[in-house]
């Protein structure tokens, strides 16, 4: 009897004795925040599989020089498709995704603000990926039938034109993240409209935990973002199919143009996909520290600056152009500047750390490890955004090496850190802490042997992109490095797996708050019912479980 | 656990707090996003004018006359359609069927204006969306506004519709007025539109 009261009802249900198509069909209805939510993680872990695989054949060619593994048409589609479906598919729904569970229940809300919006969002994403997969079944291009997409992810043109693209591959790719994008927009919405109007009683905005913060930033920067993005992308679509001229210089058209278009939406985006991480360590630090977050008002303040600086950033991908001094000298101070509240965040949750009870379960590795990787990939930007420096090593893999640090080192391990911290919550069973502490320092390993010694092979002069190498170039050993690495990275990847997996079924019971944290979400039970909170939950301070398991001391009055 | 939640909701007593209303906040997000995504095409269009190596450009083949009249049209019906909303807050459902009706005659009239320019466009001046830089702009700039005023007209067609069948009282008053947000929103579109099609890119202001 004692061990049915703690477990929770959910998890005998959902085990139990309905049809199979019963349950898929009450997946695929479902208008519930979480039950959404579980599906956009779940199908960007599918992405985040398949992205890994082509990134793992694209290792294997440059494993050696001169190699012929895999031609050089199907490495242009391999970097083409990896980019995209990390970015679109992988990195934008997971952290929606996360944001869609976690945002209701994090300020008390019984669901998102507009339900079927939310659900319709998940459809067009995921369709939207599927459509893009689809080229590689059903696209014609230069060489031939089933080609996939090949103009690298920011696409430029004129290389997009009918001209030299041929077929329709780069048609899927305009349409698969056209699509996707209408699904991301609508989330966006949601998240923004669900922060401002759906907090419970006594969630002012400056109560509400920070990941809430982050992801009202993240909707309003979809909003700006993916609107500039689907415009460029209509006129390209005009470009190809009815003859318009807007990036075909042939007729004097702008190829630059489409960067501009490009990387206006392009910059938000990496800010788009590495607040949410911002926040997820920022309620994760805490909790493991025993500390309540530094300088929580300065967070705040260093989110909505990075907002507003974001969307000025842009240019900064392209100072190899010929811009000429005036916005070069623009976009790199612009880009100094948003160093600055970035920075800030770093030393807050170093000072959120310092003098706490520190417990290195696996969310917490996870986190520090962002931390440590975010501020190489954050130095390095810095170097990236100094224009000479920048001409150096434009378009090398210096700066594959750069984005990776701050999108992989950074999202992907807060992403992981995310999923270990919630998934007792979403779940109600604990991920198994040595398989996954295993899987963490084989990803950490492998994360820095395959993507370090980038740097140093891009300022020897090693072009991204490029299918080989020549050898007697000083390039073999750091290549060899980069493509050991990623065994040890898949070695993680299919620990983490397996542990979300198995633990699903043989994982101890969770309880409702596992983590002795401090945000609504561990109020309720886990997993959540359907309508999150028996009664809507009433706030006094921004850590309302310390102040219920606290009366005597409660947050309220430090605030 | 229920008792956890309890103990929460007892934790500290608080006063109705205000917060926006979900569809105002919806529908403020659409319309910014939606003004980054025209503020794109006029940027394209600003770009581009005065660069075309051949064909037709505004110069040569807009003429600003008519487009003066389909606009005050346009602008005029965000007038009729503040007073149907303002009818249908106080119930009285001829007048805002009026209005209603008004502002879809005058925003039918602007999409006549564009279907003309168009029709004289192609067939006077063989202008087409792949004839040059400005048939490409310009197309896709007048005719995304179009499709959005087209988009407006059919929402507030379907609440003309939903009145003359006794569906749409005074409760819904919100739901209509953030219709007419929207509709204000295509408005002021065309006023960027104008200023950057009509004016910057016909020459007289340069």
């Amino acid at each position: 009897m004692s061990t049915l009261t703690t477990r929770p009802a959910e998890v005998g249900a959902a085990v139990g004795g309905e049809p199979l198509a019963t349950r898929l069909h009450r997946w695929a209805v479902t208008v519930d925040h979480k039950r959404l939510g579980i599906m956009y993680v779940l199908s960007g872990l599918v992405f985040f599989l398949v992205g890994g695989i082509e990134a793992s054949i694209m290792r294997a060619q440059l494993a050696r020089p001169a190699n012929d593994l895999v031609s050089p048409e199907v490495f242009n589609q391999l970097f083409t498709m990896h980019g995209t479906t990390m970015v679109f598919l992988v990195g934008m729904p997971i952290l929606l995704g996360m944001g869609n569970y976690l945002v209701p229940l994090m300020i008390g809300a019984r669901d998102m603000a507009f339900p079927r919006l939310n659900a319709f969002g998940f459809w067009l994403f995921l369709f939207g990926g599927l459509l893009l997969y689809f080229s590689y079944i059903g696209a014609q291009g230069l060489y031939g039938t089933a080609v996939a997409p090949d103009v690298g992810w920011f696409a430029y043109a004129p290389l997009t034109d009918r001209t030299f693209s041929r077929g329709n591959s780069t048609d899927y790719w305009i349409l698969g993240i056209m699509v996707s994008g209408f699904g991301s927009i609508a989330t966006g919405l949601n998240l923004v409209v669900t922060i401002l109007s759906m907090r419970c009683r006594g969630m002012t905005l400056m109560r509400m935990p920070l990941l809430a913060w982050m992801m009202l930033i993240v909707g309003l920067l979809v909003l700006a973002a993916l609107g500039p993005l689907t415009a460029a992308q209509v006129m390209l679509l005009f470009d190809r199919n009815l003859g318009a001229h807007f990036f075909d210089p042939q007729e004097g058209g702008s190829a630059v143009l489409w960067q501009h278009f490009f990387w206006f939406f392009g910059h938000p985006e990496v800010y788009i996909l590495v607040l949410p991480a911002f926040g997820f360590v920022s309620e994760i630090i805490p909790t493991f520290s025993r500390k309540v977050i530094f300088g929580y008002p300065l967070m705040v303040a260093a989110t909505v600056a990075i907002g507003f600086i974001s969307l000025s950033v842009w240019a900064h991908h392209m100072f190899a152009v010929g811009m000429g001094p005036a916005l070069n000298a623009f976009f790199s101070a612009m880009t100094f500047m948003i160093a600055v509240p970035t920075g800030i965040k770093i030393f807050n949750w170093i000072g959120t750390m310092w003098g706490g009870r520190i417990r290195f379960a696996s969310p917490m590795l996870f986190a520090t490890g962002f931390v440590a990787m975010f501020v190489i990939g954050g130095l390095t930007g810095i170097m990236l955004a100094m224009v000479p420096f920048d001409w150096q090593v434009s378009d090398s893999y210096f700066v594959v090496g750069h984005f990776h640090y701050v999108l992989f080192g950074g999202t992907v391990f807060a992403i992981f850190g995310a999923l270990h911290y919630w998934y007792p919550k979403a779940v109600g069973r604990m991920l198994d802490e040595t398989v996954a502490k295993w899987s963490f320092w084989l990803l950490f390993a492998g994360f820095n042997l395959t993507f370090f010694p980038m740097h140093i092979s891009g300022m020897l002069g090693m072009p991204r992109r490029i299918y080989t190498f020549q050898p007697d170039r000083g390039l073999e050993l750091w290549n060899v490095l980069s493509s050991s690495g990623v065994v040890l990275q898949a070695a993680g990847v299919i620990l983490i797996v397996w542990n979300l997996l198995r633990s699903a079924r043989k994982g101890a019971v969770a309880g409702n708050d596992p983590w002795d944290a401090w945000t609504l979400e561990w109020a309720t039970t886990s997993p959540p019912p359907e309508h999150n909170f028996d009664v809507a939950p009433t706030v006094g301070s921004r850590r309302p479980l310390w102040d219920l398991k606290h009366p005597e001391d409660p947050d309220g009055r430090y605030e | 656990m229920a008792a956890t939640s309890d103990s929460l909701a007892a934790a500290a007593p608080h006063a109705e707090e205000w917060r926006p209303a979900r569809g105002r906040t919806g529908m403020a997000c659409l319309i910014g996003m939606e003004c980054f995504f025209f503020g794109t095409f006029i940027v394209a269009f600003l770009f581009y004018v005065g660069k075309d190596t051949t064909g037709p450009t505004g110069k040569t083949c807009l003429s600003i006359g008519p487009v003066v009249v389909w606009s005050i049209c346009l602008i005029s019906s965000s007038f009729t359609v503040v007073a149907a909303v303002k009818a249908l807050a106080k119930a009285r459902k001829a007048a805002f069927e009026f209005w209603l009706g008004l502002t879809l005659l005058l925003g039918g009239a602007f999409i006549y204006g564009t279907v003309m320019e168009w029709r004289g466009l192609m067939l006077e001046h063989e202008l087409f969306i792949s004839t040059n830089l400005f048939g490409s702009t310009y197309y896709s700039l007048v005719g995304f506004h179009a499709f959005h005023v087209v988009l407006g007209l059919t929402v507030l067609g379907l609440l003309w519709t939903l009145s003359k069948f006794g569906h749409l009282g005074p409760e819904d008053t919100e739901r209509v007025e953030l219709v007419s947000w929207y509709w204000h929103f295509v408005d002021v579109v065309w006023i960027f539109v104008f200023t950057s099609v009509y004016l910057i890119g016909t020459g007289i202001l340069s």
